[in-house]
Parts: structure tokens; C-alpha cells; sequence
């Protein structure tokens, strides 16, 4: 792709990133488990990386050369199987066995159990050391493939977070970008109310990052911000993404309860309706 | 006295690095006490101090392995199977990567340092981990083969190194095979099971009793997990006594490793020689080995009970 987007595309990005909602509340009540909020505030992220800049195969999800993505937010899972499948690493119908028995869809991301994930996550803070450590080998290897990595705002409050910020600069890993999905909410409530990681943007330049804010559901915004981190040259990128938790559900919207809870079989007709632009009252 | 068995994870570390490009070796400020500096020296380009972090420390090493590199971790044993045990369980044992973590300065033989310092812990946790392998060499030479052995091996290894000399006891045709004790000395009346810096002593208790007409089987268990089932079988079954002999907490190390298949298989009585459920202090190596009961008369002493336990 070129370094801007045409409308086509962009629109073509949004109904990608609906798909990829609808996905989401349905798998997750049809598990009755799972964290949808955090995955709402996520899925335009996960779109444009997925469907207009990362080189992955879903034919060949282990090739050496490929774009890696660690998903350091792993509770975010929904996310990032309903992206893969919409991409066609496996069959969309699969989602719906999300953390059952013996499905490959754990409530984790397992690399050994799914192809196309590059990473198992789940316990937060780890995310960004590993990527780093891909990002490092990609150097090592004199290979062009880059890195990308999601972290939530409250997973900033992990001290391990600030161990592996401080190592991708003094080692200029410039092949990493990184995203913090700033929706401002975690289990307990606000971020800045249960252990503020604010000022975000300032703590990552503090750390010698090349830093970006952007409304993390403008898609445009997304992309821009991805070519511009490619361009960067000696520091890994920040993209800080301002995004609303449990968006494109209003009901949902920026509220810390929908963290960690399924929505009834009810509520998800209505949510699924109402992201497909069929509103129901 | 022989090399340290850092020293000779040092020495053997270059050596692999010649032969293995993929070898990335990972130190957190301690590179010159882990010995990896040898490494650094050597491969610059293939070294990477990570500072006083060792969470990160961990996770690095497990996105170098996503991509086909085999790297070597280094700090003390407290720090690596201590601070970072949830990193090495979910980045690193959990998705099975190729991380080898050499952990250095185990056991109460860090000396001064104290108990801050004194990993009596790790064997436990670490051989708790599904995916994980634990290996803890006696000696220098075993050091090399089992650090050689790991580069080889598909998969996470824990090594357990020790910061003191420690005497040699194999020679350079000695044969490391993984998950299989060596027999030291054979016997008939009692077995003597040992790890790490305890093997030497138990070699030494193993005299002693020979000349009070006891005679003791002595096996090194190099490799902690996977343990040796048949060889404990056979131990407890040829001489239906056991003493096990760890410089490790007596929870959770070799003793319960043992104790384990004991109960499942051949139950004989058996006695622990390990720290008893305790903390360490600072002193030289050689007095904290005497106050907690790691010396060969303390070999010599588990015998005589655990033979007057025999039917």
C-alpha cells in the first residue's frame, strides 16, 4: 500500500473491523467468559495492522521473513481470533469454541495451540520483553520484518513494563512499534483513580521512545501513525492510542464493568444489531 | 580443587559459540560472576547485558527463541528462578521456546552474601514447571557437557551452577547422559543419592563407611528432572535404603524427587540431607556447609540412621 489509505480502503478497513466486533461479543457469549471491553477498544488497531500493513501468511503463519505481533494485552484475546479468522488463518466458526474444552481458542493466546500466534500471553507485562527479544533477533538476522505489540493502560502499572522500556531504547530497537490502548478503564475502575499510569505519552518520551498520539479509531490516524514509526530511525515507536473500552456497543462504552463480563444471549442480539447498523431498541 | 562450575560454564559457553551462530547469550549486571563476560568478550556482537532486570531478562530470551535463536540466560539462581519464576513459567515454559537459563551462585555456598543471596529454593520451583528440564552438574567437566547438551536439547533446561570450587571428579571421557544417575561407587547396603556440590561428599561418606564394613552405592543425579526412575527403583530394591544429599531446601528438591517415586514404587526408609527448612546466613562456604549439616559426616551420620531403620 501506498503512505496514505483511499477512502475505498478505509472502508473497506471498517467493515473488516465490524466483522471483527460482531465476532467478538458473539464468541464471548457464546463462552459466557471472557473480556469484551478491552477488545472493542482494540479491534481498529488489530484491523489495520492485520488487513493493510503486516506481511503474514495465513497459508504459511510460520514463515522466518513475516511481521510479528504480540498481543502483551492477552486478555484481549477475542481480538486478536476474531482477526485472525477474519483473515483466514482458521475458520470463523471455530470462535464460538472460545475457552471450551479441548478448543484451540484458549482464554489466553497459546502459540502452541493456534497457528498465527506469535506469542502465548495472558499475565500481563511480559508482552513488550518478547517482542523486544523478536525485534532483536530480526537485527541479528539483518532481516527487514518488523514488530508490533499492544498493551493495555493498566497493564502500564507492571514494573517489568518500565524493565523492557528501558532496554528496546538503549537498544535502539527501531524495527519495534508498540501500542498502548489507552481506554482509560481497568478491572477496578479508571486507570488514574486505581493507580494512575498518567502522564502516559511524557513517560514513554521520558524513556527515550519516539511517541504518538492518536484517536486509536480513526483508522487513518492508525496508518499514518504506523508508516510514520517505520520512518523512525535509532528508538522503537509509542503509538498511544486514545480509545473508548467497549466501543461500537454503546451500551458497553466506557464502562469498567464490561472488562471481564459476557453479555446474555438477550444483550448480544441487541449488540450484534446494533454494530451491524441494524439498531434495535 | 577443580574449577567452579561457573567457570566452566564460561569456558564452555565460547566454546558453543563457535560452533552454534544461533547462540545469543543474556546477562542482568552480573556477566563477570556469571561468567557469560567470557562470552561477551569473545562474540560481542552475540551478547547482551539486560541491567538489573531480570523479568525482562526472561522475556527477552523468549522472543529471541520465537525466532530460532538459542539463547543462554545468566544471573544467581535467587534472581533467575526467584524474581523471574512467573516469566519463566508463562513466556518461557508455557509456549516450551529453546531459553537455556544458567543459573549461578545456587545454594548456600554463595557464602558471605547471606541469605538474601542463598537460592535454596530453585530446584523446587523450577522442576514444578511443566516443559521444564533441570539440570544441576557436579564438576567442571560435567558442567561442559551438560551446558553442551543443553544447546543441543529442544527446549527450555534449568542448570543449577555453583560459585565455589568444587573438586573434579570426571575426566574428560566421561559421558553426559541426560535423565540417567551415574553410579559413583557400587554397594549393596545402602544408597547414597547426590546432586551438585554434594556429590563429592557423598563420595568421601561413601569411604568412610567402607571402612566400618558399610558398604553404600553412591549415584550422582546430575539431572534433577526428568528424574531417573529406575535407577531409584533398582537403588531401593538392591539395598533397601536411601539417603538423599542436596546443598537445597529439603522440600522440593532431589529429596522430594526421589521420595516421590519412592512412595509410588519401592518404599524403603529413607533420610534427607538438604537445609532443613531454614534461612542461611553470611560466612565463608566452607563453615555454612558445617552449621547446616552438608558435610560428608553428615552423609556418614543419615546412613547409620537410616540403616537402623531397615527391617
Amino acid at each position: 500500500m501506498s503512505n496514505k489509505l483511499t477512502q475505498e480502503q478505509v472502508s473497506q478497513l471498517e467493515g473488516h473491523a465490524q466483522a471483527i466486533r460482531s465476532n467478538i461479543v458473539a464468541m464471548v457469549t457464546e463462552a459466557q467468559s471472557g473480556h469484551p471491553g478491552g477488545s472493542l477498544s482494540a479491534a481498529d488497531i488489530l484491523t489495520t495492522l492485520y488487513f493493510a500493513e503486516m506481511n503474514v501468511d495465513p497459508q504459511n503463519p510460520g514463515l522466518a521473513q513475516r511481521d510479528r505481533f504480540v498481543l502483551s494485552k492477552g486478555h484481549a484475546a477475542p481480538v486478536l481470533y476474531a482477526t485472525l479468522a477474519e483473515k483466514g488463518f482458521f475458520p470463523k466458526k471455530e470462535l464460538l469454541t472460545l475457552r471450551k474444552i479441548n478448543s484451540r481458542l484458549q482464554g489466553h493466546p497459546s502459540m502452541k495451540s493456534l497457528p498465527g500466534i506469535d506469542m502465548s500471553t495472558g499475565s500481563l507485562g511480559q508482552g513488550l520483553s518478547v517482542a523486544s527479544g523478536m525485534a532483536l533477533a530480526a537485527r541479528l538476522d539483518g532481516s527487514d520484518h518488523r514488530v508490533y505489540t499492544i498493551l493495555g493502560d493498566g497493564e502500564l502499572e507492571e514494573g517489568m513494563v518500565w524493565e523492557s522500556a528501558m532496554f528496546a531504547a538503549h537498544y535502539k530497537l527501531d524495527n519495534l512499534t508498540a501500542f498502548v490502548d489507552f481506554n482509560g478503564l481497568q478491572i477496578d475502575g479508571p486507570v488514574s483513580q486505581v493507580m494512575s499510569p498518567l502522564p502516559i505519552p511524557e513517560k514513554w518520551r521520558a524513556f527515550s521512545w519516539h511517541v504518538i498520539e492518536i484517536d486509536g479509531h480513526d483508522i487513518n490516524a492508525i496508518y499514518d501513525a504506523i508508516q510514520t514509526a517505520k520512518t523512525v530511525k535509532g528508538k522503537p515507536t509509542m503509538i498511544v492510542a486514545t480509545t473508548v473500552k467497549g466501543k461500537g456497543v454503546h451500551q458497553m462504552e466506557n464502562k469498567a464493568e464490561w472488562h471481564g463480563t459476557a453479555p446474555s444471549r438477550e444483550q448480544c442480539e441487541l449488540f450484534v444489531a446494533q454494530l451491524n447498523g441494524v439498531e434495535k431498541q | 580443587m577443580g574449577l567452579a562450575t561457573r567457570e566452566a560454564y564460561g569456558e564452555i559457553l565460547k566454546e558453543l559459540g563457535k560452533k552454534h551462530q544461533n547462540i545469543v547469550v543474556l546477562d542482568a549486571d552480573l556477566s563477570k560472576s556469571t561468567k557469560t563476560a567470557v562470552f561477551g568478550k569473545a562474540f560481542p556482537d552475540r551478547f547482551f547485558n539486560v541491567g538489573i532486570a531480570e523479568q525482562n531478562l526472561m522475556g527477552v530470551g523468549a522472543g529471541l527463541a520465537t525466532a530460532g535463536k538459542i539463547p543462554f540466560v545468566s544471573t544467581f539462581a535467587m534472581f533467575a528462578a526467584g524474581r523471574a519464576f512467573e516469566q519463566v513459567r508463562n513466556s518461557i515454559c508455557y509456549p516450551k521456546l529453546n531459553v537455556k537459563i544458567a543459573a549461578t551462585h545456587a545454594g548456600l555456598t554463595v557464602g558471605e552474601d547471606g541469605a538474601s543471596h542463598q537460592s535454596i529454593e530453585d530446584i523446587s520451583l523450577m522442576r514444578s514447571i511443566p516443559n521444564m528440564t533441570v539440570i544441576v552438574p557436579a564438576d567442571a567437566e560435567e558442567t561442559r557437557q551438560a551446558v553442551a547438551f543443553a544447546a543441543e536439547y529442544q527446549g527450555p533446561v534449568y542448570i543449577r551452577l555453583g560459585r565455589m570450587s568444587v573438586p573434579d571428579l570426571f575426566t574428560a571421557d566421561y559421558k553426559y547422559e541426560h535423565g540417567k544417575a551415574v553410579e559413583l561407587v557400587d554397594g549393596t547396603d545402602v544408597t547414597i543419592m547426590a546432586t551438585g556440590i554434594m556429590v563429592a561428599p557423598a563420595k568421601a561418606a561413601a569411604e568412610t563407611l567402607m571402612s566400618a564394613g558399610i558398604r553404600a552405592r553412591v549415584l550422582n543425579f546430575h539431572t534433577i528432572k526428568p528424574i531417573d526412575k529406575e535407577a531409584i527403583i533398582k537403588a531401593a530394591t538392591d539395598t533397601g535404603a536411601i539417603v538423599t544429599c542436596e546443598e537445597h531446601s529439603i522440600i522440593g528438591g532431589l529429596g522430594s524427587a526421589v521420595a516421590e517415586v519412592l512412595v509410588e514404587n519401592m518404599p524403603v526408609p529413607m533420610e534427607r540431607v538438604g537445609v532443613m527448612d531454614t534461612f542461611g546466613e553470611s560466612g565463608t562456604p566452607a563453615t555454612l556447609l558445617v552449621k547446616y549439616h552438608l558435610t560428608a559426616d553428615d552423609i556418614v551420620n543419615a546412613v547409620r540412621k537410616v540403616i537402623s531403620r531397615k527391617k
